[in-house]
């Protein structure tokens, strides 16, 4: 019966922490390659409204997680443009985007609010995760399975590929990567367009996953968590896992408390956590030791204009 | 004879306004170290960048080992078997030297070949480095052995070095001469240009001396008098400092106890017990290589960063190590960054406001706070006439000059104080030998009526001239002064090396 519980609890856990893992994922790789896109909660609207918009009316929820790709990926080319061709700030672009995001996924959701759809199901059949514990190691759904071989595939590509080195490389001294050869804009283009699609598809797990129901600003704020969570990190993809869970862990506590009807503190106080956590990380990490921040890329948020 | 490796026939360039290259022609034999000698803006940069395919000849020809060929891009010349070390090197520090080995090569190479290839090299040349050190770890005498270890990688038949030695130690400098004698004896034809003429002397077979863009001699520099060459680079007669003599040193004016302060992040240096004086009349000199805490130390001495306690600092006896930049410029103490554009000065203000910016503290620009427009403009042209700054006046914008004029303007600026003392890190950095040698003229002024001066400065040749106590930073430690006329060269050298050891055996290095 506990390890019901409990593993009901894993459950709940490594379904919270996945969407941070999968929008942190992609903003690692848009920072290592020195562009910093303050609009991950943003782009996760688009994708959440455009996945549960495209699922409600197909039926299929896998067509809604291509299109909240496909959003995730559109709404970071509008970024992509600004920044990179147009060369506007970073900061200020990206705070637009997540503003312009919360209103057009509110505009375009106003006609789903309320409504409900078929939750995301496990990617294994039942049969296969009939006992807690092996429901424990099979019975999520394949977005968890996904972020998880990004998070190798991401830390490969970056660490063991020549074409991670020169991403690291471009985020690391633009200005070199560009005198050498490389062609600084086409890559940071294309690291956008990866961060894009993964933050879509984050924003998708929430309206799809999560709360099968469309909802206004559902994602919530963990697209900055996410964005914090790449400093905790110090942009390692290993540390990041662990990072993300750590939140899920915080996150769901708040939600046991609820249910178990804790009062000990009021329920806001509760939901205030993750945040509370973010501030109290984020400050360890600007008081730590200098290596923390060595690992930062050097050109991070600069604007970079070959000429 | 065997033909040239490169023989450039009548080239011609023009940019908007300028004659960049005209009519310039010169070849290169197989083995041959060639000097390309001249002045900043004497087109040197230009005719390189047509060489590396960085761009086009507007007229003339080139010729590679005899057949005519067109150069259309970097890739095409590293092909053709040109490679080139450029001044400000294209480097990654937070990565390790095999990566950034890697990340020059035009092809993926496996990285255990890539190792056993770059151990190789390494090996027949004898130059210490360890691929697997982050560069930020290295001096900058090894920061260049990655470029030039990604050249030799390419196998090249033409090497181009753009002014190497600039930031070297001298027995940097031996060493990377040692080197490259080695690599033309294999056959290589090497380029080197550089505006220090016994280097020149000491290295190269052949000079040709550029200026106004065109060549004006070309010469053996070892037959040819270092004097000679350099009035050819100029095309005037060069000024030599004029100093009044038996000016003896008086009271501290600046004193510096035990001053420490944390690196600059992520990679800074952090400052360790600094203790110096500067006297008045006197030019204080402080040698080192890049990175051993001149910034650190500028910063520290300006007030952008503030010391641990008053009394770290003293100017003139009173405590100022807890006051902020402003107060320090009220007291008298001046000071000018290595960074013009953006530390020095504000790039898109005018001349004037920048002027006001660290004027208004002495000078009456801005009573109770607010901007008199009429002393400040006059100040400014005053500025302008009394350092020649080529400008178009006190309006035009602080990003339009040459770096060489702005610097000018920034230490007239300061001078125009009168200050106690004056503390410039890289004084005539980028800044052509004429204003170089007015610039010195006005530290050594300064310093005659009684100001202190501090230069810290990586050009030893400058800091020989100029200083009469030299001390060395290294790694955040600062020697005790030494008066320069007892002092070597090569004694210089080795206090500057310290234990990044220029010349230590691959391994040995003391990383303590």
């Amino acid at each position: 019966m506990t390890s019901a519980i409990l593993v009901s609890i894993l459950m709940t856990l490594v379904a919270a922490s996945t969407p941070i893992l999968l929008a942190a994922l992609g903003e690692l790789v848009v920072e290592k390659a020195g562009v910093l896109n303050l609009g991950v909660e943003g782009v996760m609207l688009t994708g959440a409204v455009a996945g549960f918009a495209v699922a409600y009316s197909t039926g299929s929820t896998g067509a809604g997680l291509v299109a909240a790709l496909v959003a995730g990926v559109a709404t970071a080319m509008v970024f992509a443009v600004l920044t990179l061709s147009l060369t506007a700030n970073q900061v200020a672009t990206g705070l637009a985007l997540t503003i312009f995001g919360i209103g057009a996924s509110s505009l375009i959701g106003a006609g789903f609010v309320g409504r409900t759809i078929t939750r995301l199901g496990p990617a294994f059949p039942e049969a296969l995760s009939g006992h807690p514990l092996l429901r424990a190691v099979l019975g999520h759904d394949i977005v968890v399975y996904l972020s998880l071989a990004l998070v190798l595939a991401v830390s490969f590509f970056l660490n063991r590929t020549r074409p991670g080195l020169i991403l690291r490389a471009v985020g690391e001294n633009d200005a070199s990567a560009h005198a050498i050869g490389y062609r600084v804009i086409a890559i940071r283009y294309a690291a956008i367009t990866f961060g894009g699609a993964l933050a879509g598809l984050a924003g998708a797990y929430f309206s799809l996953a999560l709360t099968p129901m469309w909802a206004d600003s559902l994602t919530a704020g963990r697209g900055w968590i996410a964005l914090a969570l790449v400093v905790f990190a110090a942009w390692r993809p290993a540390r990041l896992l662990l990072g993300a869970y750590l939140f899920g862990a915080v996150m769901t506590a708040e939600l046991q408390f609820k249910a178990a009807g804790v009062t000990v503190l009021p329920p806001e106080a509760l939901a205030m956590a993750p945040y509370l956590a973010t501030i109290a990380v984020l400050t360890m990490m600007s008081l730590g030791p200098k290596s923390g921040r060595a690992n930062a890329p050097a050109c991070l948020g600069k604007p970079f204009s070959a000429s | 004879m065997t033909p040239s490796r490169l023989a450039l026939a009548h080239i011609s360039k023009s940019f908007p306004g300028v004659k960049a290259n005209e009519d310039i022609s010169l070849s290169v034999r197989p083995g041959e170290i060639h000097a390309l000698l001249g002045e900043n803006g004497a087109g040197k940069s230009t005719l390189v960048k047509i060489i590396y395919g960085v761009q086009q000849a507007d007229e003339g020809a080139i010729q590679w080992d005899g057949s005519p060929v067109a150069i259309p891009s970097p890739k095409a010349a590293r092909k053709l078997g040109i490679g080139m070390v450029f001044q400000h090197f294209s480097l990654f520090d937070a990565m390790s030297v095999i990566e950034n080995i890697a990340l020059g090569l035009d092809e993926a190479v496996d990285r255990d070949v890539l190792k056993a290839r770059v151990a190789a090299i390494l090996d027949s040349y004898s130059l210490p480095l360890d691929p697997e050190r982050a560069v930020h770890t290295l001096s900058v005498g090894e920061r260049q052995r990655i470029e030039i270890v990604r050249c030799l990688l390419q196998k090249p038949k033409l090497l181009i070095m753009d002014e190497p030695t600039s930031v070297l130690t001298p027995q940097e400098v031996e060493r990377l001469f040692l080197t490259l004698r080695q690599i033309a004896m294999g056959g290589c034809a090497i380029l080197y240009i550089s505006h220090k003429l016994h280097e020149i002397k000491a290295l190269c077979e052949a000079a040709t001396i550029l200026r106004g863009g065109k060549v004006v001699a070309t010469c053996d520099p070892k037959v040819e008098s270092t004097k000679r060459m350099a009035e050819l680079m100029i095309g005037a007669e060069l000024r030599q400092i004029e100093r009044k003599p038996g000016g003896e040193a008086g009271a501290a004016r600046l004193s510096v106890k035990a001053l420490s302060l944390d690196g600059e992040p992520p990679f800074g240096t952090d400052l360790e017990a600094v203790t110096f004086e500067a006297r008045a009349g006197e030019i204080l000199g402080i040698a080192g290589v890049a990175g051993n805490g001149q910034s650190e130390l500028l910063t520290a001495l300006s007030g952008e960063r503030l010391a641990g306690s008053a009394n770290a600092i003293a100017l003139d006896g009173r405590p100022i190590g807890r006051e902020g930049a402003g107060p320090r410029r009220a007291l008298g103490l001046a000071c000018v960054p290595e960074e013009r554009n953006g530390h020095a000065a504000v790039p898109d203000f005018s001349l004037a406001d920048n002027a006001v910016l660290t004027a208004r503290h002495r000078l009456p620009l801005a009573p109770l706070g607010v901007i008199s427009r009429g002393d400040v403009a006059r100040f400014a042209t005053a500025v302008i006439q009394r350092f020649d700054v080529r400008t178009t006046g006190p309006a035009a914008l602080a990003r339009s000059l040459s770096g060489g004029n702005l610097q000018k303007f920034i230490m007239g600026r300061e001078i125009g104080q009168t200050p106690s003392v004056l503390v410039v890190c890289q004084p005539t950095w980028g800044v052509d030998a004429g204003a170089a040698a007015a610039i010195r003229q006005e530290l050594v002024d300064l310093a005659a009526k009684g100001s202190a001066v501090v230069v810290i400065s990586q050009d030893l040749d400058e800091l020989l001239e100029l200083a009469d106590r030299l001390c060395v930073i290294n790694e955040g430690r600062l020697s005790a002064a030494r008066d320069v006329a007892t002092l070597g060269i090569d004694e210089i050298g080795l206090m500057m090396g310290g234990v990044h050891g220029a010349d230590a055996p691959h391994g040995a290095d003391a990383h303590a």
